[in-house]
């Protein structure tokens, strides 16, 4: 019993990604012809791999609320408020601007990453207890909190953003090791503790059998609260890394930085095979989700596209590959 | 009278009384006639905007895209009308309600005909409707000198009209009769023809709506329609009330509105909720805002309150149904 439906879980997943890794390349193939000499430069490749980790980190974050049938619409505002934490914790330390900003010791910025991790930890945490002790829709529950945490955003900074950052600090949104970007590596260690831990641990186990059906998970003894709080604390923490790769590739933080992000996000994690509705998810899939968008939307803006049209085209991207799901599981 | 008590009309009338009591106590001027005019004025475009919100949630929907059909809908008017040099009132109201009406199809489509989930069908709809807007149709904002006079005049329009001491005049908007109009009339279809009460049915039960022969398909378009329309006219009296016309305008307005709703004792499952309590919801609502204001504190609050008010409201809310649904297990 047990076997073959983890068989049948893994041909339908390897059928999506198998349409995925199809609908990358095509974008790949599009993106070079329209724009033969500029797409394929290294220079762009290499502007994505700093860019798409955070969003990255969001979608795969949002993936795991969708998990157990959930969505968590406050990701963008724990990433912001963290890293406004952490700003106004460095200019209290070395002074708004300046060399004493700028050369503040690794130690102290080592504390300004514990107080973002710590930040998001926490995030996750009210929005895990609204959900499972309150039994507050996640809909619902993040949508407040949310609230709660740009409002906290704009009552720390009065509107304006926190600009100036460490060295160190902005050394984690724009160092290379090994040639690499800092982030895109952080993006892959992190992408792939999350996949292990879907996978081979019980907590992984108990997400995949709470979102596939809430009733099965609970004659079978799970403990559902706990496996759903756990899941929106580790998207609180990922928001909050995303928080810290966003404020220290720009050298600022802001309230209402990355406001596409929630939307852009919900579309990763669906285009990467996520089913909204619980029980379907993979990080594989989401990471290559991602890398065809971030093509998608490099290309149109080489194109001369207006921010706006790619949400334009990033929206209607959502609602067709919704459709195309939806008419594909109609026919089956 | 318990069961007056009981019902959450009540409940949020009481409370309201309370507040307006409080805080009068500690402003005085927060009863004098000129603030409570403007809090029923800043009443009219949120509640509008609830009243279609409200049918959507009865109906167990979801609708974030409003806010931006509102913008799409007043700018493409209002674009029309400079272009043709139109003077009227009617038309450019019913042609916003049109247009709002039309992308409301959309919604309906996606819901009804694809099965998506609605937060994210009517977020992809309304990011691409705000992106097309931006990207296609213009930025530019329509400041007073360009606003068609017509407009303004009919928005000045007042019922009472009184003179101080000290010889400023305070006023009472004509478009609160509007609004209580178009309330009257949600709240009769809701409850008095046969199409509101299938709103109820497929709220309730969508399957057993079903086989009581409630055409689930026409309710759905309806209830999303009538969302769009009334976002569309609502989106014109905005900016002809406000003399300025900003398609930027309104984003994030949809969680303003959600919160009356929410407030107002509407239930996120489909089945409950009243105009009454909705109209309840949207003064709470003005009035936490106003009153942030008239108390001095910091309008960087205001998101921290709307956040605080959905988790109570929808906590409220959850508690209650929880214990409701134990009492029939008991008695059942």
């Amino acid at each position: 019993m047990q076997q073959s439906f983890d068989l049948r879980r893994f041909v339908n997943r390897d059928a999506n990604l198998f349409q995925l890794f199809v609908v990358t390349a095509l974008i790949f193939v599009l993106m070079t012809a329209l724009n033969p000499d500029k797409f394929l430069r290294i220079y762009n490749f290499e502007s994505m791999s700093f860019i798409a980790p955070e969003l990255g980190l969001l979608s795969i974050a949002m993936m795991l609320s969708m998990l157990t049938g959930g969505i968590d619409l406050s990701l963008v505002g724990i990433a912001n408020l963290s890293g406004i934490l952490a700003g106004l914790f460095f200019h209290a330390m070395g002074g708004e601007h300046g060399p004493g900003l700028a050369n503040l010791p690794l130690g102290w910025v080592a504390v300004g990453v514990a107080i973002t991790i710590g930040t998001g930890l926490l995030a996750g945490a009210v929005n895990g207890l609204l959900i499972t002790k309150l039994h507050i829709t996640p809909m619902l529950a993040t949508i407040g909190s949310a609230q709660i945490y740009v409002g906290l955003s704009l009552v720390l900074t009065g509107g304006p953003a926190v600009v100036g950052f460490p060295g160190w600090w902005d050394a984690i949104g724009n160092a290379r090791v090994l040639g690499i970007a800092l982030p895109l590596v952080l993006f892959l260690v992190l992408a792939g503790l999350v996949a292990l831990v879907l996978t081979r641990t019980p907590l992984g186990i108990d997400l995949f059998l709470i979102g596939s059906g809430s009733k099965a998970a609970r004659f079978a003894g799970i403990r559902m609260d706990r496996a759903v709080f756990a899941s929106y604390v580790a998207g609180g923490v990922l928001a909050s890394i995303a928080g810290i790769l966003l404020s220290g590739r720009v050298n600022a933080a802001k309230a209402d930085y990355g406001t596409t992000y929630v939307l852009e996000a919900i579309l990763i994690s669906v285009l990467g095979g996520t089913n909204p509705s619980g029980g379907k998810a993979t990080v594989l899939g989401v990471a290559v989700a991602l890398l065809g968008l971030m093509m998608l939307s490099s290309g149109f803006q080489l194109l001369r596209f207006s921010n706006f049209l790619v949400d334009f085209i990033w929206g209607a991207f959502l609602l067709i590959v919704i459709a195309i799901n939806a008419i594909r599981s109609r026919t089956r | 009278m318990s069961a007056l008590l009981r019902r959450s009309e009540t409940v949020i009338f009481l409370v309201l009384v309370a507040a307006i009591v409080v805080i009068g106590l500690i402003r005085p001027e927060a009863w004098e006639l000129a603030n409570l005019f403007s809090l029923l004025r800043a009443n009219v475009i949120t509640g509008i905007m609830a009243l279609g919100v409200l049918t959507v949630m009865i109906s167990g929907g979801f609708d974030v895209s409003f806010p931006y059909f509102a913008m799409a809908a007043m700018y493409i008017t209002l674009l029309g009308m400079l272009a043709t040099g139109y003077s009227g009132v009617v038309l450019p109201f019913i042609v916003a309600t049109l247009i709002g009406l039309l992308l409301g199809v959309l919604n309906g489509f996606l819901v009804y005909y694809l099965r998506m989930i609605p937060l994210i069908a009517t977020l992809g709809s309304g990011a691409m409707v705000r992106g097309f807007l931006l990207g296609a149709i213009g930025t530019a904002n329509i400041n007073i000198d360009r606003m068609p006079p017509a407009l303004i005049k009919f928005a000045s329009l007042h019922l009472v009209k009184l003179t101080e001491p000290d010889g400023t005049t305070i006023e009472l908007s004509a478009m609160v009769l509007i609004y209580l109009a178009l309330a009257l009339v949600v709240h009769l279809v809701l409850n008095h023809t046969m199409i509101g009460r299938g709103v109820f049915a497929v709220g309730g039960d969508r399957e057993a709506a079903r086989r009581a022969g409630f055409d689930v398909r026409r309710i759905t378009y309806f209830i999303y329609c009538l969302a769009g329309a009334l976002a569309g006219f609502a989106g014109l009296l905005y900016v002809s009330m406000s003399w300025l016309a900003n398609p930027r305008d309104l984003a994030g307005s949809e969680l303003d509105v959600i919160a009356a709703v929410v407030l107002g004792g509407a239930s996120i499952f489909g089945g409950r909720g009243s105009v009454l309590g909705t109209m309840l919801g949207v003064f709470m609502l003005v009035l936490v805002n106003n009153s942030l204001i008239i108390l001095h504190v910091s309008t960087t609050w205001q998101r921290v309150a709307v956040g605080a008010i959905i988790i109570v409201a929808t906590g409220v809310t959850a508690w209650r149904d929880r214990k409701r649904a134990a009492y029939r297990k008991q008695t059942a």
